[in-house]
């Protein structure tokens, strides 16, 4: 197997929102890393900081919002020279990002394709801009580059779509938009947040095939946002699961999927109804999500952990590796050695068991 | 064996809209089908295929374009009584898709949970309307001090919950929930099911689920109905359409499902059907009976092709 290649690589990061009723520390040191060719998804209930992390990745936070520590070292090839070269976004100033990173580099894929299109912009007009812009490309060349990434999209009659105007086009037409303009500066990385929720069901599957056929002939790297964990089964590689500014458990698809060791990923995992699932009441997460503007004392989880110990309502635990694994890593004292031995719920056991085995 | 009213039968709805003097929108187009008491019927398709018009045109938001609606055995679809708006209006309620949206941002809970009440005069005193606001904020899980707070106050979960609530302050025979979970996370639109499975089974109350999610859908549904185009394609029990889907547009939406298990999902690729491609024509073909309650829209040469596959 070729070595793998590490484009992004996030370490301890930090990020913090001052709000009227006070700090809120959105993000409380995540590590994450992201190889060539490779896709991670990012899972969680909403504030959990899945967007904010992708955001501060793509340097557009909101003005409230500092990284307090860490960095995000970001790795690529020079065109012109080839020489490998590293940069911390933290670092960069906001020329730089936007002239070097945002959108040349890393490109993202919003939620909801109406509000990111712009509607007095012809649909030709927007996919050629970047290009126009980044790489100083003349219209005739940059127009026909547009036409090959409609097509790439799956988009038919491009010639005529060029002149379309967003209102014009169905709401999966218009993802697909959206995904050939991000494509248009030839990303290393491509950060998806929530790209199918707007979406319904039939066109959810077409864009997400398109994408992974996209990722195979560019050979991109792709960051997936989202709740829906059927989604994240389709398409990730590797999983991280995320609560409250934490990522707390980390692994491959199957690891996570067949072998969760947190007890909110069981929990995630239980809430999702999957087609054999009829039992009278469908499992929920008990409590809310904790607010963060209040300093977190141990595990942030504890209050609604059915299986707490008494550590997790005063040390914050560390990220245990699962053994026998290089990949798997999980935050919670469940995992230490000397912990009582916590086996996952047995309805959850027995669903898994079962899907590990249909799967086959 | 007595035979069972159905609570809402909907025959033959069509729903126009006029755009122009030459051009009209066939958003729903003769859709057929009967909700039992205590049942929930699922409704689904992509958007766009008329489900949301569906529910409103029930409800009568819209003025049906012809068709009949038949309700608790009396006919809504043309001109109404008073006495039949009021009950229209009381025994029937909706639960809309974004709790944000749907709830008044410059009004208290309590008078947004007591607005039905304070319409149909159903109160004898303001102690009364307090007591009933309380029990029913009870009931959908949040507590009595909610009552004097604004709705952007709660969380995303909590603002459904009160929104079902408001519908259930009038003792309804048929919810109608439109998209109702969509916009939730995953581990709160199980709180929501949950509770709307909960009310159902005390209350006896009638459900039409609309949504696209079919996981949920199936879950909570007893009968389901496959819209696309503004043509009901497949109707039965959730059984049936599952295990037996018949129409080629029924399997592409059973197909899109996302499963959450990465060893089937990752090979598995979903079915196409394109409507344009496949010369379906829905306005000529008939109901085709399959078996049980499951019935599927097509011609006879198409019905052949479909149950042979």
């Amino acid at each position: 197997m070729a070595e793998r290649e590490r484009i992004l690589k996030i370490r301890n990061l930090n990020i913090s929102f001052k709000t009227d009723s006070g700090t809120v520390n959105a993000i409380r040191g995540v590590n994450l890393d992201l190889y060539r060719g490779e896709t991670i998804a990012i899972v969680g209930e909403s504030g959990s900081g899945k967007s904010v992390t992708t955001k501060a990745i793509m340097g557009i936070m909101a003005n409230n919002g500092t990284i307090d520590s860490g960095s995000i070292e970001y790795t690529w090839h020079d065109e012109n020279t080839g020489e490998v070269r590293t940069e911390d976004i933290v670092k960069l100033n906001e020329k730089q990002m936007q002239k070097e990173i945002r959108g040349r580099k890393i490109a993202m894929v919003f939620q909801d394709p109406m509000t990111s299109l712009n509607p007095t912009m012809t649909i030709g007009k927007q996919i050629m801009e970047p290009m126009i812009y980044h790489y100083g490309k003349s219209k005739e060349e940059a127009y026909a580059k547009s036409l090959e990434l409609l097509e790439l999209v799956g988009i038919t009659d491009a010639e005529k779509r060029m002149k379309n105007y967003p209102h014009q086009l169905s709401g999966g037409m218009r993802q697909r938009i959206v995904i050939a303009i991000a494509l248009s500066c030839d990303p290393y990385v491509l950060i998806c947040d929530e790209p199918t929720t707007a979406l319904d069901v039939t066109i959810q599957a077409k864009i997400l095939e398109l994408i992974q056929d996209i990722q195979k002939k560019k050979n991109l790297s792709v960051i997936y946002i989202t709740h829906d964990l059927g989604v994240v089964a389709k398409v990730a590689d590797y999983v991280n699961v995320m609560y409250a500014g934490k990522i707390i458990e980390t692994g491959t698809i199957d690891e996570i999927f067949y072998d969760p060791r947190h007890p909110y990923t069981w929990g995630l995992l239980s809430a999702m109804p999957d087609l054999d699932t009829n039992d009278p009441e469908l499992y929920t997460i008990p409590g809310t999500p904790p607010n963060l503007a209040v300093p977190v004392k141990g595990d942030a989880f504890a209050p609604r952990n059915q299986y707490a110990l008494n550590i997790d309502l005063r040390v914050e635990p560390p990220m245990f590796e699962v053994p026998g694994s290089t990949t798997h890593k999980v935050a919670s004292w469940l995992m230490h050695p000397n912990a009582p031995k916590i086996e996952m719920p047995h309805a959850l056991k027995k669903r898994l068991e079962k899907m590990e085995k249909g799967g086959k | 064996m007595e035979e069972k009213q159905p609570i809402l039968e909907v025959k033959n709805l069509k729903q126009y809209f006029k755009i122009s003097r030459k051009f009209t929108v066939k958003a729903v187009d003769g859709v057929s089908f009967k909700i039992m008491p205590g049942e929930t019927y699922g409704l689904v398709g992509e958007s766009g295929s008329g489900k949301s018009t569906t529910g409103r045109s029930i409800i009568r938001l819209y003025k049906p374009t012809d068709g009949q609606i038949i309700f608790n055995g009396q006919d809504i679809s043309g001109k109404m009584s008073k006495q039949e708006i009021s009950m229209l209006r009381t025994k029937m309620q909706m639960i809309f898709q974004d709790p944000m949206a749907c709830l008044n941002p410059r009004k208290k809970v309590m008078d947004i949970v007591a607005e039905g009440l304070d319409i149909h005069h159903s109160y004898s005193s303001q102690k009364e309307r307090e007591q009933k606001v309380y029990d029913i904020l009870e009931l959908v899980g949040l507590s009595k001090e909610h009552a004097n707070r604004y709705p952007h106050q709660f969380s995303g979960g909590q603002r459904q919950r009160i929104g079902i609530a408001r519908a259930l302050i009038m003792n309804p025979d048929l919810i109608i929930a439109d998209e109702a979970i969509s916009a939730l996370d995953v581990s709160i639109q199980a709180q929501v099911v949950n509770l709307m499975k909960k009310i159902q089974k005390d209350f006896n109350t009638s459900f039409l689920f609309i949504a696209h999610d079919l996981s949920m859908v199936k879950y909570i549904s007893d009968h389901i109905g496959v819209l696309h185009l503004g043509h009901l394609v497949e109707t039965g029990t959730t059984e049936e359409i599952f295990s037996n889907p018949i129409h080629p547009y029924t399997k592409s939406l059973l197909s899109a499902i996302p499963v959450p298990n990465p060893h089937v999902e990752k090979t598995r690729k979903s079915l196409t059907y394109d409507h344009d491609q496949s010369d379906v024509d829905y306005t000529v073909g008939t109901e085709h009976h399959v078996g049980g309650t499951h019935y599927v829209l097509a011609t006879d040469e198409e019905f052949e092709k479909w149950t042979k596959q």
